[in-house]
């Protein structure tokens, strides 16, 4: 798998934002500065950091949902707004955001209709991955008939859909209660597994970044920037019982400790290290 | 709420949700009857029958005190209008097919006037909805339009036009394009912004956006502006008949029984009393294809059942 492994497919570089001040008396907040990282083909990264770290808003820059201050984003090549008008990613929020006056299968179908797939198609690519995500018996329900984490595979199901270089996700088990929350972790993997897709994850939950990503990595306190990247050595096809092996709990410290700033990680800083905000901004 | 399985689809006691407003309503029918009944028993004129129903049994009531709007002429007794509906003409046709047969050209130039004013107050509203500068300058002249009383623009539609039925269903359709317009303009815009986040991710287009988002997520509302303009086009209609020369609908009836009030006071009651039917029951209507077409949706309103 060569060629594979070697594709960038985002490429981030420099990549600032800065919000502009709202409200009286507020200063601007600098939410990101000099972000640098390269994802490569079929890996599974995980952002990770304090609140109000720009993770979500590294995301949303990534999926051209919001425009970077300075800096470059390129997804597959291309700039992030080309990408997006090309739909090549998919993107699952906290919130599955399923449409009410759809069904299951009306929702999962959604992307296909928006890019002008036959109707024959996309019944049958929306029952394929209904069938990934294990819901194809509920293809005809309605989404406030199922669970939560029921709504979050369909979720899932409509982003991988279009069959996505990247598929871009934003805390989507952070409603959900610990078991569940495992469970899909573990659906999350298989569904990757069959898909091959590079996946940016954004998480609050060091054991669910240490558990399901190739690469993790650490971001600080606003202004974000990247603390520390986490290569997880854990081999590729993780189980259940990945998560009470030694290594597990290896890379969680890790992860822990450079979200709390210490210099002990595995890997060093891929950029500047963290340097403790001298100057207090709002927030 | 971590069970993995779906919802049970709520089918039972629905008869018994669905028989709720039909019991209620009848319920306040029959206070009101009565509560009619009471006053004139209570105020009304002497009430003398021989025999009550062919049982042989004599009555003979004085109320105790004399109001003068309920009189025998102002205010008959319930039965006396219904029996008004039996009553046949010269030309053997009864009063109640007569006010149906009225009734039903009403209700053709009020649906058409519904029709028209909901397409146009749908058209409006995602026309304003799309160009805000439009939307502040055009609103408060639609709502200044509304307050011109409709009694002084029917005879100018109606007669000036000199379009007859069609005329009718124009002013209809002014009564019926404003709360359309309204609840159009609240409803499309009350999908869920991550909703639209999603579709921006899929790079859809404004129309995709207005077809698979703004539109769907809007009927909630828009069925809440076509429960208000359904009766209003009724009155509309009706309204809009007055002044002109027609003599098929319930203007027309109405006007009869205005003019034959001393001789047959029921007569313009049993008009009043179709009439209400009529708006009650396109009411209805709405509420029932607003149940058909919203029943996968999770059910929010009692009345909708």
């Amino acid at each position: 798998m060569g060629d594979v492994a070697t594709r960038t497919v985002v490429e981030i570089q420099g990549v600032s934002k800065i919000f502009a001040a709202s409200g009286q008396g507020a200063r601007p907040v600098e939410a990101l500065v000099g972000i640098d990282l390269s994802v490569a083909a079929g890996e599974f990264i995980s952002l990770i950091g304090p609140s109000g770290c720009g993770k979500s808003t590294l995301l949303r820059i990534v999926g051209d949902l919001t425009a970077p201050t300075s800096g470059t984003v390129k997804v597959n090549g291309k700039p992030a707004p080309q990408a997006r008008r090309d739909r090549d990613y998919g993107m699952v929020f906290q919130a599955p955001i399923l449409f009410d006056w759809r069904s299951v299968q009306g929702n999962v179908e959604l992307p296909l209709e928006i890019n002008g797939t036959a109707k024959a198609e996309r019944a049958r690519r929306a029952a394929e991955l209904l069938a990934l995500v294990e819901l194809s018996d509920f293809a005809h329900h309605y989404p406030w008939q199922l669970s939560g984490g029921m709504q979050q595979r369909a979720a899932i199901a409509r982003a991988l859909v279009l069959d996505p270089a990247i598929l871009l996700m934003d805390e989507p088990f952070g409603a959900l209660d610990e078991m569940t929350r495992e469970r899909m972790n573990m659906e999350l993997l298989k569904i990757w597994d069959r898909t091959q897709t590079t996946v940016l994850f954004v998480t609050h939950s060091i054991a669910e970044a240490v558990f399901l990503s190739t690469r993790v990595v650490v971001m600080s306190a606003r202004p974000g920037r990247i603390a520390a990247v986490v290569d997880i050595d854990l081999p590729r096809v993780r189980t259940v019982e990945t998560r009470e092996t030694e290594a597990y709990f290896h890379f969680v410290t890790v992860v822990r400790e450079a979200l709390r700033g210490d210099e002990g990680g595995q890997q060093p800083g891929s950029t500047d290290a963290r340097r403790v905000a001298a100057e207090g901004l709002s927030g | 709420m971590a069970a993995d399985i779906a919802a049970p689809r709520p089918s039972d006691g629905a008869w018994r949700r669905r028989l709720r407003p039909i019991v209620g309503f009848l319920s306040v029918l029959v206070i009101l009857l009565i509560t009619w009944e009471a006053v004139k028993a209570i105020g009304g004129e002497r009430w003398q029958v021989d025999s009550l129903l062919g049982t042989g049994i004599a009555i003979d009531w004085q109320p105790p005190f004399q109001f003068a709007f309920a009189t025998d002429v102002k205010l008959p007794h319930t039965w006396v209008i219904a029996l008004e509906f039996g009553a046949a003409d010269a030309n053997g046709m009864t009063t109640l097919q007569r006010l149906i047969g009225a009734a039903l050209f009403t209700l053709r130039n009020a649906a058409i006037g519904f029709t028209l004013g909901s397409l146009l107050g749908l058209g409006l509203a995602i026309l304003l909805v799309h160009v805000r500068l439009l939307e502040r300058s055009l609103v408060p002249i639609i709502v200044a339009s509304q307050t011109i009383p409709i009694i002084a623009i029917a005879p100018l539609i109606v007669i000036g036009l000199k379009a007859d039925w069609f005329g009718v269903a124009i002013v209809a359709t002014y009564l019926t394009f404003f709360p359309v317009t309204i609840a159009a303009l609240r409803g499309l815009r009350a999908y869920d912004p991550r909703a639209l986040e999603l579709m921006r991710s899929y790079a859809a287009s404004r129309g995709a956006i207005l077809r698979k988002l703004r539109l769907p997520a809007s009927r909630p509302y828009l069925f809440t502006g076509f429960r208000i303009a359904a009766p209003a086009a009724v009155v509309g209609a009706i309204v809009g008949e007055l002044p002109s020369l027609i003599q098929d609908g319930l203007a027309r009836q109405i006007i009869t029984g205005m003019q034959y009030y001393s001789l047959n006071a029921a007569f313009l009651w049993a008009a009043i009393v179709m009439s209400a039917v009529l708006g009650i029951g396109v009411y209805v209507l709405v509420v029932g294809v607003e149940s058909w077409i919203l029943r996968h949706e999770r059910r929010v309103d009692a009345m909708g059942a």
